[in-house]
């Protein structure tokens, strides 16, 4: 049920019982066991001391919820904040004020303030992202690139490599290019490298900052299944997605983002 | 394997040349498998430190702990020399910025990485040289040249064969002095990888001093940034080079060139 939800307070919206229409008044405490993100009062801001320290407000006050199985987009237009706070709530924009609590088994960890080396660990197993550029490393080859992540969580490196390698074929891409490095690449070949990255392992969580921006509708159509499938395994994604069509065909609700704005 | 107790440990680490400032104030903790950079320019005393860290140099206050293969912290002050000499030739590497530093010249390539074999006690001559072989082609130097002498290598041979006699020894923790610096862009970016991989593999503790951002970005996982002899902001690497927050970080990121 994709844009209907906007006007509703997040955990309403998302609680697995009220979208059944079993319980008869909507619980604000959620089954635990499906959240897997928690975002409350985060705010942001730039100060640029080469600009004589000019402040440049991001958001403030942004709360939303993220379960099991849901896809949720974040929505405003650019400049909004959308990127930045999915960069927060991957630990790579440090965090003003407010709190990002990402389900690590049992408990949840905090990012904000986390030391590098927990941050990494929740990198490895609990949270994902697509970004919309690839940073080549050079020398490493396409198949590498795309199976680092599986390497990283401890599978081995054949099984690794066919995965890697199914996914690449799933996004087209041709066989011939995936022992080279993508650094010569497109950008549209890149983003499908990014995607095949990004979508390999387990993390329960995603996050896609614009993961089809450059992609043909073909392979555009790819994404929206392999988003699918994660939501239907029980992943949680949080994306940004400026295509209204692939944001329909997969966003559960939108988080307004002009909401909260700084 | 890994543990929750750090591998190196500094607290309030200062050193004074005279009346001149290395640096103070350092506090840092490292794990295994764990690469920190120190990035900063020229005099911001960031190779005074990687000295101290490493005991090449004593410090004016402060300590550093290190704990050995048996499992025992130990205050590296303490260390007697036998035990400080014995940690650098097994457990620890130290790649230098200018090869001739940490190679012997006069010593065929082959000697440079079995040298540190024979410090760990090996004996044999055939498995010496057959080890030192294998890791000359681990990096990328042909194994008809294990009798040439390193004068005789181009500066990104000289610094990957600097590279295999560290890890020979499979130490634990290495040291790395701006080990690209000076090397051209392409054989920079070979160095580069190979170094990326050997650390993977290994699951190797690096201290990496380097001025440049684009190796502190592709090695590391954290990084400290230090400005006249103090460490000024440090964390996640990504984080700093993406978010940096003081301004002489803020500066350092923005005068990077773009390619």
């Amino acid at each position: 049920m994709p844009n209907t939800a906007q006007a509703l307070p997040a955990a309403q919206e998302s609680c697995a019982g009220s979208r059944l229409g079993a319980p008869a008044a909507p619980s604000l405490v959620r089954d635990t066991q499906d959240l897997l993100l928690s975002v409350e009062n985060l705010a942001k801001s730039f100060t640029l001391h080469l600009r004589d320290g000019l402040t440049l407000p991001v958001v403030s006050g942004v709360t939303f919820d993220v379960v099991a199985g849901e896809c949720v987009a974040l929505g405003g237009p650019s400049g909004a904040g959308k990127s930045s706070i999915l960069k927060m709530v991957y630990g790579n924009y440090r965090i003003d004020a407010g709190s990002v609590r990402i389900a690590d088994g049992e408990a949840f960890a905090e990012v904000a303030g986390a030391e590098p080396r927990q941050m990494l660990a929740l990198r490895r197993t609990r949270v994902g992202y697509v970004s919309q550029f690839l940073r080549v490393i050079p020398r490493v080859s396409t198949l590498d690139v795309v199976a680092a992540p599986l390497r990283a969580e401890g599978v081995d490196e054949e099984t690794a490599k066919a995965r890697a390698g199914a996914l690449l074929a799933r996004l087209n891409l041709p066989e011939r290019l995936w022992s080279l490095p993508p650094a010569t690449f497109s950008g549209g070949e890149q983003q499908r490298v990014n995607v095949a990255r990004g979508f390999i392992g387990s993390q329960p969580l995603l996050l896609l900052d614009e993961p089809t921006a450059s992609l043909d509708a073909a392979n555009r159509q790819v994404v929206i299944d392999l988003i699918r499938e994660k939501k239907a395994a029980g992943a949680g994604l949080l994306g940004i997605f400026h295509d209204a069509e692939t944001r329909e065909a997969v966003a559960d609700r939108v988080v307004d983002v002009t909401r909260f704005e700084a | 394997m890994t543990t929750d107790t750090p591998l190196l440990t500094a607290q309030g680490l200062a050193k004074y040349y005279g009346h001149r400032l290395g640096c103070r104030d350092v506090d840092l903790t490292l794990h295994e498998g764990e690469v920190l950079a120190i990035v900063g320019e020229s005099g911001s005393g960031k190779s005074t430190l990687l000295g101290l860290l490493s005991t090449e140099l004593a410090p004016t206050a402060g300590r550093v702990a290190y704990r050995m293969r048996d499992g025992e912290t130990r205050d590296l002050a303490s260390l007697s020399e036998a035990e400080r000499r014995l940690l650098l030739r097994t457990d620890w590497g130290f790649v230098r910025q200018h090869a001739e530093q940490g190679l012997r010249m006069a010593v065929s390539a082959g000697g440079n990485v079995g040298e540190r074999l024979m410090a760990v006690g090996w004996r044999h001559y055939g498995d010496i040289r057959s080890e030192a072989t294998d890791w000359l082609s681990r990096v990328e130097i042909a194994a008809e040249r294990i009798d040439d002498d390193p004068r005789t290598f181009s500066g990104g041979m000289r610094q990957r064969l600097q590279i295999a006699r560290n890890l020979v020894t499979r130490p634990r923790l290495v040291f790395m002095d701006e080990p690209t610096s000076g090397l051209d862009v392409s054989v920079q970016a070979r160095l580069l990888d190979l170094i990326r991989q050997l650390v993977e593999e290994f699951g190797l503790a690096v201290v990496i001093v380097t001025h440049d951002l684009a190796v502190a970005r592709l090695l590391s996982h954290r990084i400290m940034v230090m400005k006249s002899g103090r460490v000024i902001e440090q964390g996640l690497t990504d984080q700093v080079l993406d978010d940096p927050r003081e301004p002489y970080t803020q500066l350092l990121v923005s005068s990077v060139l773009a390619a």
